[in-house]
């Protein structure tokens, strides 16, 4: 932990630790890593993260990588994507896997629930008009099936199909024959995975231990 | 009455000399007599056929006696069971142990009264070499898999750290204790208390998982105490075994000690050796049983038997290698061996485990009324504080290792309940039972044992359930059952693996997904046979309990129950034509599970069923028949649908029994949602509806055609192979079928089935109106199979359609159907 040094007296770490919730030590590590993954510069890329090996072999790599670019997961309000983000974008984005916090509230953790679905969901809804349409809904549902070879798209398109018809019957109450379900909405998600423990699930321990180490 | 008689005379004969016992098993030395039994218990019953002539009845009752006696206590603990399962309201409240020992102690006291001897079914042997392997097998077979992984380093900390820390807390402060003079057990030496410390260490908390269970609590409270049971059970044996052979030695020295850690490593890992080696062959040896299915189960039993019994050889820890044994090959057999080798299987073993623990239970009753005790106030009452006290400090302390460690730490109510339930169990009675007597104060040791098990079976046991609902700990909801979910915790955890990959740093899913790759690549080649064709149906049927067909069936499964022979046929006639058909539901949903299970990242059970040692996992296996029952069934729904006759063909079909059946059955098994499940369709939207209660939802949808089921089979068995491709089908009608199934669903709710079946009038005019006209229009049943049979292209060329995605957009499918009729 050589690295951390008198880093906690930074005012931009007490202001990264504030704003995501990370320890000191967290953000060191997370910084070196961010380091070593732009090769010390101060913006990353797309192409930084395509080196990465192990996560050559991840069916969501794409999307993955993607998030991270995604305006509307470190910004509020906005849009679109950005060619490189800097340190801050790159520990905002993280933030979102951080694991609950021992003791909430009901309230709180709502909050995090959303949050963490509100991730999940942008990594669907790529051209964010605020649905997953169908036809997003089967991109990734290819994607997540894509290592798995044989199966082909149509398995993916079935899977996706079924879902969606899912979604249709569980939000909207009554359809006529001839309604057309426009996708999910952000309400709809919520309610769809309200019996997920995404709270506890989607979470990563962010090590107090250099990662370096583990390279 | 007459049963009351039986069990006296079995009791009676129970009570017999014990001496033969133990000469016919030949294991003299190791058994442990009990105080009160004479030792030369003689046929004073049967005091033999000495004529010369021929005797024309004879008895011989020495010979059969030890089987004779077994099956007499085995079949008294079981009717036990069936007594009290009668009332399900006692179970709920009351743990099933605590009945077990009242029972025993009712048992104990005629017994009492009439001999005064216990039976001798318990020794040192019998326990060991016949009743502890089932039990741990049964553990370490059910254990959940994916959770246990999950969770390795807080069940091994908590099992042999806590274990090890409560035996010597515990053994310590006894001793400590044993120096006041006024409890005048001053000759307590300090291996004595240990030994003591580590028999009562064992913790083994059937009651509290069966609560659990119940109510859902946290997947990861529940995997702790469940491992935390399982090993403590192994680190406890090895204790005890150590701590009886330095209690026999004259003087301890500093070298045994040094010894005896060391000794401690090389039986646990020496266990662990042995459990993988058995495991992996037993495994091996199942990928050529396709030809001698009948025998298969035969193997996984003798392989953990052996791997017990040759680890016993070798004086190292049986129950790990018979738990490592069960957990590795687990995984393996279940796709090798067919599906009814594996229902076999693990009815077997659930069997197996389940007697061996109520007798042990049934037995303590018994032995507690009819042993002498010797009791102690301080000793017993300070037993009792120290165990409690050093388990809950055991479990703060370790929780401060260990939460920095775990992605979802325990919090203060997590760590009361782990606390809690450390109930003491048929392990711990045994074992002290089973003490051998040169330990002076082993009535003691008997009494305070006791005590200590049913002050914690009793009131722990009875107190944690409205305990849990009042402290309301955190509850993960097991009953994920819709697609939406499965692709999402996949998309999740894929999201989590790559975050974790971008951070550098190594989580669980890191190592989960190297175990993966090792897996596929070699493991799996070499241990599981190529052609899976019928353990993938199997593995999948375990896998999910597919949403929908789950809940039809549960819905069903009484009238379902009725001729699981009929259907079968079907069945493996679908597959054969199979490839046609298959599309929608069966293989569609099929496929869907199976690859969303096998292709990811991780193979895990979708909802973990969790067991009690005293239920069957809530498994979709034992349902296999109805599964296959509600296909079949779908595929004649289907056809009706497709004629459009569906709705008006319909109520022909029902017969009021089943209808009634149904009815019932939805009023029995109120499994967790069904009520509001088939509520909830009587408003959802017609097209939809039909859709998904194909793909996953419609219990109602599905309950229709079960009815029918029983009466079609034949039509369904001619047509078929022309039958559909489900899928296209599935979305092509799905306009008109789901008008129908929704109208016979919401109908169904409100009304008994008899009533909307029956008039075929009242039937066809909902249905109309929800609309799509051809329906309407088919009367007859007849008609309906010809055209389903023509029918299936059609519909299967739009469904396959992705693009155009007809489940969303109806209107188009109408043009199909027009040509069907």
């Amino acid at each position: 932990m050589g690295a951390l040094q008198s880093l906690p007296d930074d005012p931009e770490y007490k202001y990264f630790a504030r704003k995501t919730g990370f320890s000191f030590e967290q953000i060191g590590i997370l910084h070196k890593r961010f380091k070593q993954l732009s090769h010390n510069e101060d913006k990353l890329r797309r192409d930084d993260f395509n080196t990465i090996p192990d996560l050559a072999s991840n069916p969501l790599r794409s999307q993955i990588i993607e998030a991270f670019f995604d305006k509307r997961n470190f910004l509020k309000n906005c849009e679109g994507s950005v060619q490189e983000i800097g340190f801050e974008e790159f520990l905002v984005v993280m933030s979102h896997f951080r694991p609950p916090a021992l003791n909430m509230t009901e309230e709180q953790r709502e909050i995090v629930r959303r949050d963490k679905l509100r991730f999940l969901f942008n990594m669907h809804d790529t051209d964010n008009d605020g649905t997953i349409t169908l036809e997003e809904y089967r991109h990734v549902v290819e994607e997540l099936l894509s290592r798995s070879g044989s199966l082909g798209k149509e398995t993916a398109k079935g899977i996706a199909d079924a879902a969606m018809l899912e979604v249709a019957s569980i939000s909207m109450g009554h359809m006529e024959p001839d309604e057309f379900y426009e996708g999910i909405t952000f309400e709809h998600f919520l309610k769809i995975l309200k019996d997920l423990e995404i709270e506890t699930r989607m979470t990563i321990r962010f090590l107090n231990l250099d990662p370096t180490l583990c390279k | 009455m007459t049963l009351v008689c039986f069990l006296t005379t079995g009791l009676a004969l129970l009570a017999l000399p014990r001496g033969s016992l133990a000469e016919i098993l030949q294991k003299p030395t190791a058994v442990t007599d009990l105080p009160s039994v004479h030792p030369a218990g003689d046929p004073m019953a049967f005091p033999g056929a000495e004529q010369s002539n021929l005797p024309v009845f004879a008895m011989n009752y020495t010979r059969i006696q030890v089987p004779f006696e077994i099956t007499l206590w085995v079949l008294l603990a079981s009717f036990a069971k069936i007594g009290f399962h009668i009332y399900h309201k006692v179970t709920f409240w009351v743990p099933e142990s605590c009945l077990l020992i009242s029972i025993g102690l009712m048992v104990g006291a005629i017994m009492h009264a009439v001999y005064e001897q216990p039976p001798a079914v318990l020794s040192y042997n019998i326990f060991f070499l016949y009743m502890l392997p089932p039990m741990v097998l049964e553990s370490g077979y059910f254990m959940p898999t994916r959770p246990f992984f999950e969770n390795i380093g807080t069940v091994l900390l908590f099992a042999v750290v806590g274990t090890l820390w409560n035996s010597i807390g515990v053994g310590v402060s006894l001793y400590a204790v044993c120096q006041i003079e006024a409890l005048q057990v001053q000759d307590i030496n300090l291996q004595e208390n240990l030994l003591f410390a580590s028999i009562i260490s064992a913790v083994d908390p059937v009651a509290v998982l069966n609560v659990f269970e119940d109510v859902s609590v946290n997947e990861q409270l529940y995997i702790v105490v469940f491992g935390e049971s399982l090993f403590s059970d192994a680190v406890t044996v090895v204790l005890y075994n150590m701590f009886t052979f330095i209690a026999g030695m004259p003087k301890v020295e500093s070298v045994d000690v040094a010894l005896g850690v060391a000794r401690f490593f090389v039986v646990g890992l020496g266990g662990l050796v042995f459990g993988l080696v058995f495991g992996i062959v037993a495994s091996f040896t199942t990928r050529f049983t396709s030809n001698v299915r009948e025998i298969e189960p035969l193997f996984i039993f003798m392989y953990s038997y052996l791997a017990y019994l040759v680890a016993e050889l070798f004086n190292i820890s049986s129950i790990m290698a018979i738990v490592t044994c069960a957990l590795t090959m687990k995984y393996y057999v279940e796709e090798n061996v067919s599906q009814r080798s594996c229902t076999t299987i693990r009815h077997v073993i659930k069997m197996l485990g389940s007697i061996a623990e109520t007798v042990i239970f049934f037995f303590l009753g018994v032995v507690t009324v009819t042993t002498e005790h010797e009791w102690n106030w301080g000793y017993i009452l300070f037993t009792l504080l120290f165990a409690f006290l050093w388990r809950a400090l055991g479990v703060l302390v370790l929780t401060q290792i260990i939460n920095p460690f775990r992605t979802i730490p325990f919090n203060f109510k997590d760590q009361f309940i782990l606390v809690y339930s450390g109930l003491r169990g048929a392990v711990t009675f045994a074992l002290v039972f089973t003490l051998p007597d040169h330990i002076v104060r082993k009535k003691l040791f008997v009494t305070a044992t006791i005590c200590v098990i049913v002050f914690t079976v009793f009131i722990q046991g009875i107190s944690i359930r409205p305990l849990l609902e009042f402290i309301n700990v955190r509850r993960t909801n097991r009953n994920l059952k819709t697609i939406n979910i499965e692709v999402h915790s996949r998309l999740m955890e894929h999201a989590v693996a790559g975050i974790e990959d971008l951070c550098g740093q190594w989580g669980h899913y890191y190592w989960k997904d190297k175990f993966m790759k090792v897996n596929n690549q070699f493991l799996r080649k070499i241990l599981i046979k190529d052609n899976r064709a019928e353990s993938s149906i199997v593995a999948l049927y375990k896998k999910l309990e597919l949403q929908n067909a789950m809940e039809i069936l549960d819905t069903m499964s009484d009238s379902a129950s009725v001729s699981p022979a009929i259907v079968s046929p079907h069945e493996e006639e679908r597959r054969g034509s199979g490839k046609p058909n298959r599309r929608f539901v069966a293989t569609d949903l099929r496929n869907m599970h199976d690859i969303l299970s096998k292709n990811m990242y991780r193979i895990r059970q979708r909802s973990t069923a969790y067991t009690g040692k005293h239920s069957f996992p809530n498994d979709s296996r034992t349902k296999e028949i109805l599964i296959r029952r509600h296909t079949t069934i779908r595929r004649s729904l289907r056809q009706g649908g497709f004629q459009g006759s569906g709705e008006a063909g319909y109520p022909k079909f029902f017969s009021l029994p089943t209808g009634q059946h149904l009815e019932r059955a939805q009023g029995l098994r109120n499994r967790g949602n069904r009520p509001d499940e088939t509520l909830s369709e009587v408003d959802y939207p017609s097209a939809h509806r039909s859709r998904i209660g194909q793909l996953s939802r419609s219990s109602s949808g599905a309950g229709l055609p079960l009815h029918r089921l029983d009466t079609l089979t034949e039509v369904s068995c001619s047509s078929i192979v022309d039958l559909i491709d489900e899928r296209g089908g599935g979305r092509g009608r799905a306009g008109g079928r789901g008008k129908s199934r929704l109208n016979s669903s919401s109908s169904e709710p409100r009304v008994p089935a008899p009533r909307c079946r029956s008039d075929s009038p009242d039937g066809p005019g909902d249905r109309s109106a929800g609309g799509h006209g051809n329906r309407d229009t088919m009367p007859d049943e007849e008609e309906p199979l010809s055209q389903a049979v023509a029918g299936p292209e059609e519909p299967s060329d739009h469904g396959n359609s992705g693009t155009q995605n007809p489940l969303l957009r109806r209107p188009q499918w109408k043009p199909l159907k027009p040509k069907k009729p």
